[in-house]
């Protein structure tokens, strides 16, 4: 009896050893992908992740993450390299490329570089999607639609508590072009220390009306429950308050866009799979399948043509709302950024 | 017979080899006591003190130039500052500047002397593209020169040089917001810049309030636990411990929701008409203390309780039967035995206190955020470990002069009660 009991822990250990060696060798051999996961993940999930698994017969491991590149830094200086495509924000991008966290591309190889908007061709990066950060507003609670950033700093016409992303980023774009800083203009001011003087300066005029978020989930929700009248809000997150059959509204103009990108970590064992991947979820289909599930705008122009009229309306890239709208300068805030973060919380620490 | 008894007392009493059988004995029991506080020791090292002398290490190390460059490094070292560096000095930097691409080593002085001047990245990628593949006819000096005007400048290489030394103190001086100027002194930086003592103090005042708060809150609860019967406490210290049970993000975002303007407490408090405009209640500090004293408020009071329950009432009977006043007796003669549970019970809250990061990121303003708030923030974000190291040295460090200022103040008490 003891025996017998004994002999099959043995067999049920040997058996949990085995197995769990065999999926251990499975998850090194398979190519992984990695997302930001959220409303986003599961979008990819459906028009990526499963098409690419029927079309190709490849098997793709998702996965998600916030971005953080110490992950990745980890995994390359380690050599241990689990994680074989990301998406990664612009500055991380630009950041990840100058200290060869990720593979050049080889856009020769790729194809694409003329089907896909210009912001969307990297050096070591293809872009998978636009997103842009907004001028928000609840259409219940303002007389009349604000036009533009200076009506966002217009308390008198527009009373209530504003919010903004608690940072230095988006921030002081806004803040110049509320002081009437042609858009094709701003970077160039804040690149001076008189521009940067003036952004804050104009920040100094709301000061006490700003209600800063920290989490993009943020703005949507004190819009619906009126904690501010109007706010900077990522478009995806107010698009899906609207689908849920809230008054939300958005400003286009003087909107800050930027796009994710696919990267492949550097040293990779699937580069060839990654690069079938990016090649198939920047075809115009795949990607007016991900577009259609959330308001993210395809970097494939041609796919906007395969979208409903409401939804491409949607999009920060119909041409619509590019107008006034102004590409976020990646290369500006990976060399200022961290010094004027520095700068902006000791201002905002400041009562 | 005669022989045995000779023979038996020099066995037993033969010095060395009943010396060496204790020893032996005794060097086993120490080799098995060894093994068992072994595993428990390799755990300490590995998760403790390996990661926390690498992070004291990475708030001065300083060796990125010189493992990428390290020919240039040593030049720069025995450069003394004036003028330009030699021609030798710039052709070891043309040399190393090139190869630096493999590797990744690029990336590792970018990041380092962007802490110099932010327009140190974008004047190496300059530099790479347009760098002659041969030794210039004219020299490298007047070839990086002509490349970038910036190499003529001997600021620029004043500040290769800072990068050249094998530690620097710029990360601990910028976490006290403090600099060296261009000769060496230490000097503040400038006054719109400067935010990290602010952040520590603000970090120090808020774990202070916080374990004021709960300490205040937790005593008489304790207390009251203490000394209810064993059935009805059993059933409160459920609801002492509930909150452990829900995770910390949803206890959180449940602040929010009560506490916004347009959220629970403000409805009810208008609609009753206690107040006609809503009350500012989150997204600032005090939104910080409600959000941290209701997640830290179960460690103070299981200490304390866990105390109190040894205690016996018969003390305080005898002490009020003397006829001290009630309340005199238990301030002088309950509390004082309690003191150790309340040297835990704080301990505990103030040391967890100053790590919270997530919490005032949701409830709070920007003035409410903590030291690691910003550690995250450089470790995460701009990948400045030195920094973001150098702010969670100062932080240990704090802490440990803390704990023992502390310390020998509760020995003191303890003592004086003896």
């Amino acid at each position: 009896m003891h025996t017998a009991k004994t002999q099959q822990m043995k067999l049920w250990l040997t058996g949990g050893l085995l197995a769990g060696g065999l999926m251990m060798a499975a998850s090194a051999q398979a190519f992984t992908v990695i997302s930001f996961g959220g409303a986003s993940g599961d979008a990819m999930q459906q028009a990526y992740y499963g098409p690419f698994t029927q079309q190709t017969g490849k098997r793709v491991v998702p996965g998600d993450y916030n971005g953080e590149l110490a992950r990745i830094r980890a995994m390359v200086e380690t050599g241990n390299v689990s994680w074989d495509l990301v998406e990664v924000e612009s500055p991380e991008l630009v950041r990840g490329c100058f200290e060869g966290m990720f593979e050049p591309i080889d856009w020769a190889r790729l194809g694409l570089a003329d089907e896909l908007m210009d912001a969307a061709v990297e050096e070591c990066g293809v872009g998978t999607f636009v997103w842009s950060t907004v001028l928000a507003y609840n259409a219940d609670r303002l007389p009349r639609s604000p036009q533009s950033w200076a009506d966002f700093w217009d308390v008198e016409t527009f009373p209530g508590t504003r919010g903004l992303r608690r940072g230095a980023k988006y921030t002081l774009e806004f803040a110049l072009m509320a002081d009437g800083v042609p858009v094709d203009k701003v970077y160039d001011q804040l690149r001076t220390r008189a521009g940067v003087e003036r952004a804050f300066a104009k920040l100094d005029e709301l000061k006490d009306h700003i209600q800063w978020w920290e989490a993009g989930a943020q703005p949507p929700q004190w819009l619906v429950a009126g904690d501010v009248v109007m706010s900077s809000s990522y478009n995806g997150r107010i698009a899906a308050a609207q689908e849920e059959g809230r008054n939300l509204a958005i400003t286009w103009a003087g909107s800050l866009y930027d796009l994710d990108y696919w990267a492949i970590v550097s040293g990779s064992a699937h580069v060839d799979t990654a690069y079938e991947f990016i090649r198939f979820s920047s075809q115009p289909d795949t990607q007016a399948a991900y577009s259609s599930r959330i308001p993210y705008g395809p970097v494939n122009p041609a796919a906007l043509d395969l979208l409903e009229e409401r939804q491409a309306s949607r999009m920060p890239t119909a041409s619509a709302n590019l107008e006034g709208a102004l590409a976020i300068d990646t290369e500006f805030w990976v060399d200022y950024g961290e010094e004027l973060e520095q700068r902006f919380n000791a201002w905002a620490s400041r009562l | 017979m005669l022989q045995s008894e000779t023979q038996t007392p020099s066995a037993f009493f033969d010095g060395r080899s009943l010396k060496a059988k204790l020893r032996r004995a005794e060097r086993w029991r120490k080799i098995k006591a060894a093994a068992l506080v072994l595993p428990l020791a390799v755990f300490l090292v590995i998760v403790f003190v390996v990661p926390i002398s690498n992070m004291l290490w990475r708030s001065v190390d300083n060796t990125e130039l010189m493992q990428v460059m390290p020919e240039t490094a040593a030049h720069l070292q025995a450069w003394d500052g004036q003028g330009l560096p030699d021609e030798a000095t710039m052709a070891a930097f043309a040399e190393e500047l090139r190869a630096s691409r493999q590797g990744g080593g690029l990336g590792r002085i970018g990041r380092r002397l962007n802490y110099e001047d932010p327009a140190f990245r974008g004047l190496l990628m300059r530099t790479l593209r347009q760098l002659p593949v041969e030794q210039p006819v004219e020299g490298w000096r007047a070839s990086l020169q002509s490349i970038d005007a910036a190499w003529a400048e001997r600021e620029t290489w004043r500040a290769l040089q800072r990068a050249s030394s094998l530690t620097t103190d710029r990360y601990l001086l910028a976490a006290v917001d403090l600099q060296r100027d261009d000769d060496r002194q230490i000097q503040r930086i400038e006054a719109e810049q400067r935010v990290y003592v602010s952040v520590f103090q603000r970090t120090l005042v808020i774990a202070g309030s916080v374990t004021l708060i709960c300490l205040l809150m937790g005593f008489p609860l304790a207390y009251w636990l203490a000394t209810l019967p064993t059935s009805q406490s059993n059933l409160l210290m459920i609801f002492v411990l509930l909150p452990f049970w829900t995770s910390l993000l949803v206890r959180t975002a449940s602040w929010i929701v009560l506490l916004q303007t347009g959220g629970v407490i403000n409805t009810t408090l208008m609609a009753t008409g206690l107040t006609s405009d809503p009350l500012q209640l989150v997204f600032n500090r005090f939104g910080v203390l409600v959000a941290m004293v209701h997640i830290l408020l179960p460690f103070m009071i299981l200490p304390l309780y866990s105390v109190m329950k040894g205690i016996s009432p018969s003390y305080l009977r005898a002490a009020v039967s003397l006829g001290e006043h009630p309340f005199i007796a238990f301030w002088k003669v309950y509390v004082p035995q309690t003191i150790s549970g309340v040297a835990a019970g704080t301990l505990l809250v103030f040391i967890m206190a100053l790590g919270y990061y997530i919490t005032p990121a949701l409830v709070g303003g920007p003035s409410d955020q903590m030291v690691s708030y910003y550690v995250a923030y450089y470790t995460n974000t701009t990948n400045n470990w030195g920094m973001a190291a150098a702010l969670g040295s100062l932080l240990l460090i704090v802490t440990l002069l803390l704990y023992l200022v502390y310390h020998r103040m509760v020995n003191q008490k303890q003592l004086v009660r003896n």
